[in-house]
């Protein structure tokens, strides 16, 4: 690789528009995914604070049903498509790959620029249905309830989420030949970042597992378009048949959505306790083996669905394995923490509020895994307090620990910290705030998806709210700290944080070519040095 | 909360002791985890002096131990829920069978007598129901949250729920399968009364116009659709010389192995029985031509469970 005097940064490097839109430089596309996405998480945001409010009252303060349904329903897929199964990969994911490989970009940069536009079309095509009238199905779609009985514009949904889909084929498919081909000299399997071990696992998942949601939109969309019998067994279909096929890809989709942050939980806590990952090749592995058990547990979403007793019995065993290598995780991270020198930056505070919240969200799906006690708790707001535990104070802490974590690194600049450790702790009160009397009320039978719900729902679901309210104050504190920060925050060094990692060894943020000169890696990643590392000051 | 703890059902307390033990299994860990992670913040946190001592670099053995203990933990919590779940899944045989038909938006029920009634369910106490589901359009879901039990309620095949209330009371009953813009008001009442007050409730107080047993309506409905044109009255069968065409008995059909014409052998119970009537050429039955016609869109849910009663009620023994 050639030497040039001056280094541009990639954010000097052009500074019209048509740099940025047609661009193919990994790290602009990540900035181009960062803006997209968090458009899309603040409008599905809103819609769930509607809903917060809608829940007030048992009588539903919104007035009208359908729009609660369309509310929940534009939440869900949102939320699902445009936001959390993206989120990590483009974002972080788009950024950090090469440079944490020691490559000048990803292995196939047009294909990288085209999925951002793929990605941008979904998304608007997405917003044309909801502005045009709605969905009012769920994001899960059941048949024959969406095929043939919904009023709502299903098919502009289908079509948004089917071009969504091929964007995550060609962004999976990216991230696994860099990973293969692109490796700087010296990084074996066993050095590379676990980050990237997350993102092969996803990319893996996101190859396999979203033709299966393309080809099951199709024959929803030939059942509602031309009145071919598929799910509908009026005219000859099967109803389970459209839960099988959506669960085969919605499953590995939550993996999908929570190995990322694995990743980035997995980068973060060595870097703050000053000390080796423990258990680097369990945690890798564990990756592995959910990403494979992930495709086997889909029927577990069907306990009550009208499915075989063996079939259940199966998919609940199948269920309990894939949470062992969860659980293994967990116990490898506090591992990671013991006999440290921990500090309590916002990346860490992040880390640490999703090691709890995932953990609470995991345990409670051993709640759920458990036969007898899904068919109580299954389809009531008990399930929606697990997954939200998981996607929402898992997954989205991950996502803003890895944001806090890599910001300087991606922007040059430095926030400031006591804001950031605000905003950590805002968001961890109130997301318990809004999501732990969720699980109350499930287990007292409260059903998801009602518009207007006994009275003696009501002081619960009133708390959940006024927590929704502190989660909201939580999200918008860094929208509002780090967009300052982007103009006013202080010049960040090449590695503020003292973190191991070819990304911390060019400068922030780092020259178009990523490199200088093209790193030899010679050590396996989290060599930290005890105890003198200097954090920044 | 009427009636909601302890639960109503023997079953439903049972399954309160499952979630209690889940709760303490998840407090222990969650006790586990976050007081380690409380206690290293504060021990190993920077600027703390205290001794790291040696770093331990061979972790298999915290690896192994920690992942058998979750396995070990696992697959007890697996056993219990399964065993549990087997025992909701397999109705005592002596159950009284009461008939759930979900509509948008409402549930209509229907009982052996014909006594029917809507967003309401009338049980005696300490008697097995088994509740024999059905739904005229989408994906409905039958919960008492006071039971511990929900099922979904398919189109196009008969799902089953049985319990056994033991004591007097009313209990919600909720849909919890998104079904439309009317999912939240698709909520009804189970009673649940004595056995006396149940049978003074089936005699008088359920349909004021009277009522028809449900065979007996089944019946009439055999007539009218022109079953017994071909089935021979009473389903004894038809012949070329008795009604002109064969046609299977179906006095005695109930519950008997069918042999079809694909090499299969089913058993007659109410699915069977309802695709017969409706899709009769996806169960051709050996021994028989393919002639009897479709009745899908004539006959409604109802009256398919009404066909079937009476079609139970008919003994064997008129034909060979």
């Amino acid at each position: 690789m050639t030497h040039s005097a001056a280094h541009v940064s990639y954010l000097e490097d052009g500074h019209t528009l048509r740099s940025w839109l047609l661009t193919t430089d990994h790290k602009r596309i990540a900035i181009l995914y960062l803006v997209a996405i968090t458009f899309f998480f603040f409008a599905g945001g809103v819609a769930a604070f509607l809903m917060r409010y809608n829940l007030i009252s048992s009588h539903g303060l919104l007035g009208s049903a359908e729009t609660y349904n369309r509310l929940f329903s534009m939440h869900g897929i949102l939320m699902v498509w445009v936001f959390l199964v993206p989120a990590v990969p483009v974002t972080l994911g788009n950024f950090l790959t090469p440079l944490m490989l020691g490559a000048r970009d990803l292995a196939f940069p047009p294909l990288n620029l085209l999925s951002w536009y793929l990605f941008i079309v979904a998304g608007f095509v997405a917003l044309y249905a909801v502005v045009a009238g709605g969905v009012d199905t769920g994001w899960t779609f059941y048949t024959p309830l969406t095929s043939l009985y919904s009023k709502g514009h299903v098919v502009a949904a289908f079509i948004a989420i089917f071009i969504a889909g091929f964007s995550s084929i060609a962004t999976g498919l990216n991230f696994i030949v860099t990973i293969h081909k692109l490796r700087a000299p010296g990084m074996g399997w066993y050095k590379m970042p676990v980050f990237l071990w997350s993102l092969y696992a996803t990319s893996v998942i996101l190859v396999l597992a979203t033709p299966v949601l393309a080809m099951t939109l199709l024959l929803v969309a030939f059942e509602r378009i031309f009145g071919i019998g598929v799910f509908d067994p009026a005219i000859g279909g099967d109803p389970l048949l459209f839960q099988h096929l959506f669960w085969f890809y919605s499953h590995p989709a939550v993996y999908v959505m929570i190995l990322p942050g694995f990743g980035v939980i997995s980068e973060i806590v060595p870097a703050f306790s000053r000390k080796e990952l423990f258990g680097y090749k369990f945690i890798v592995w564990a990756s592995i083996a959910i990403a494979v058990i992930g495709f086997l547990v889909w029927g577990h979403h069907m306990f009550v669905a009208g499915t075989s007793l063996f079939s259940a019995i199966v998919f609940s065993l199948l269920s309990y394995m894939v949470a062992v290598p969860s659980a293994i995780k967990v116990f490898n991270w506090i591992g990671t923490m013991h006999k440290g020198y921990i500090h309590f930056d916002s990346p860490m505070l992040y880390a640490i509020g999703f090691i709890g919240l995932f953990t609470t969200g995991g345990l409670t799906g051993l709640f759920v895994a458990a036969l007898a006690a899904d068919v109580h708790l299954t389809q009531t707001y008990f399930v929606v307090a697990h997954f939200h535990y998981v996607m929402v104070g898992g997954m989205v802490s991950a996502y803003f620990a890895g944001l806090h974590f890599w910001w300087p690194k991606i922007t040059g600049r430095l926030y400031p910290e006591m804001w950031g450790r605000a905003g950590a702790i805002t968001i961890f009160v109130g997301f318990n705030l809004t999501f732990f009397p969720q699980f109350v009320l499930g287990y007292l039978g409260m059903p998801r998806r009602y518009f207007a719900y006994p009275q003696q729902f009501e002081a619960l679901n009133l708390l959940s709210s006024a927590g929704a309210v502190v989660l909201a104050i939580g999200y918008l504190l860094p929208l509002g700290y780090l967009t300052w920060s982007l103009l006013y925050g202080d010049r960040a060094s090449a590695n503020p944080w003292g973190a191991t990692g070819l990304e911390w060894s060019t400068p922030s943020p780092p020259p178009t070519e990523n490199f200088a000169v093209t790193p030899i890696v010679t050590q396996a990643p989290y060599q930290y040095e005890q105890p003198e590392a200097v954090i920044h000051e | 909360m009427n009636g909601y703890w302890p639960s109503a059902t023997t079953e439903g307390r049972e399954v309160d002791v499952l979630l209690l033990a889940l709760l303490l299994v998840s407090c222990a860990v969650l006790a586990l985890v976050f007081g380690l992670i409380l206690l290293y913040m504060i021990r190993y946190r920077a600027g703390s002096g205290v001794s790291r001592g040696e770093r331990s670099h061979k972790t298999w053995r915290f690896e192994i131990s920690w992942t058998a203990a979750t396995l070990a933990i696992f697959f007890g919590l697996f056993i219990w829920g399964g065993d549990l779940y087997v025992r909701l899944f397999q109705p005592p045989a002596d159950a009284l069978q009461i008939y759930v038909v979900g509509k948008q938006w409402m549930w209509k029920v229907e009982h052996q007598g014909g006594q029917r009634e809507i967003n309401a369910l009338h049980i005696p106490i300490n008697r097995p129901i088994q509740l024999v589901m059905t739904s005229e359009d989408v994906i409905h879901d039958f919960a008492v949250p006071a039971f511990r039990i929900k099922h979904d309620v398919l189109p196009g095949r008969y799902q089953t729920l049985w319990f056994q209330v033991d004591r007097i009371g009313v209990f919600q009953l909720f849909c919890t399968q998104l079904c439309g813009v009317g999912h939240y008001t698709m909520t009804g009442e189970v009673v649940a009364m004595s056995q006396p007050d149940f049978e003074n409730w089936l005699a008088s107080g359920a349909a004021p116009e009277g009522h028809e047993d449900m065979a007996a309506a089944g019946k009439d409905l055999f007539t009218a659709h022109g079953c017994s044109g071909c089935h021979g009255e009473g389903g004894v069968g038809g012949s070329p010389e008795t009604t002109g065409i064969a046609a299977p008995a179906l006095s005695g059909l109930y519950g008997r192995s069918v042999k079809l014409q694909t090499g299969a052998t089913v058993t007659a119970d109410d699915k069977f029985i309802r695709d017969c009537i409706l899709t009769p050429d996806k169960t051709p039955v050996a021994g028989y031509p393919l002639i009897m016609p479709s009745f899908a869109g004539q006959i409604s849910e109802e009256k398919v469970l009404r066909l079937i009663a009476y079609i139970k009620s008919l003994k064997s023994g008129s034909r060979t």
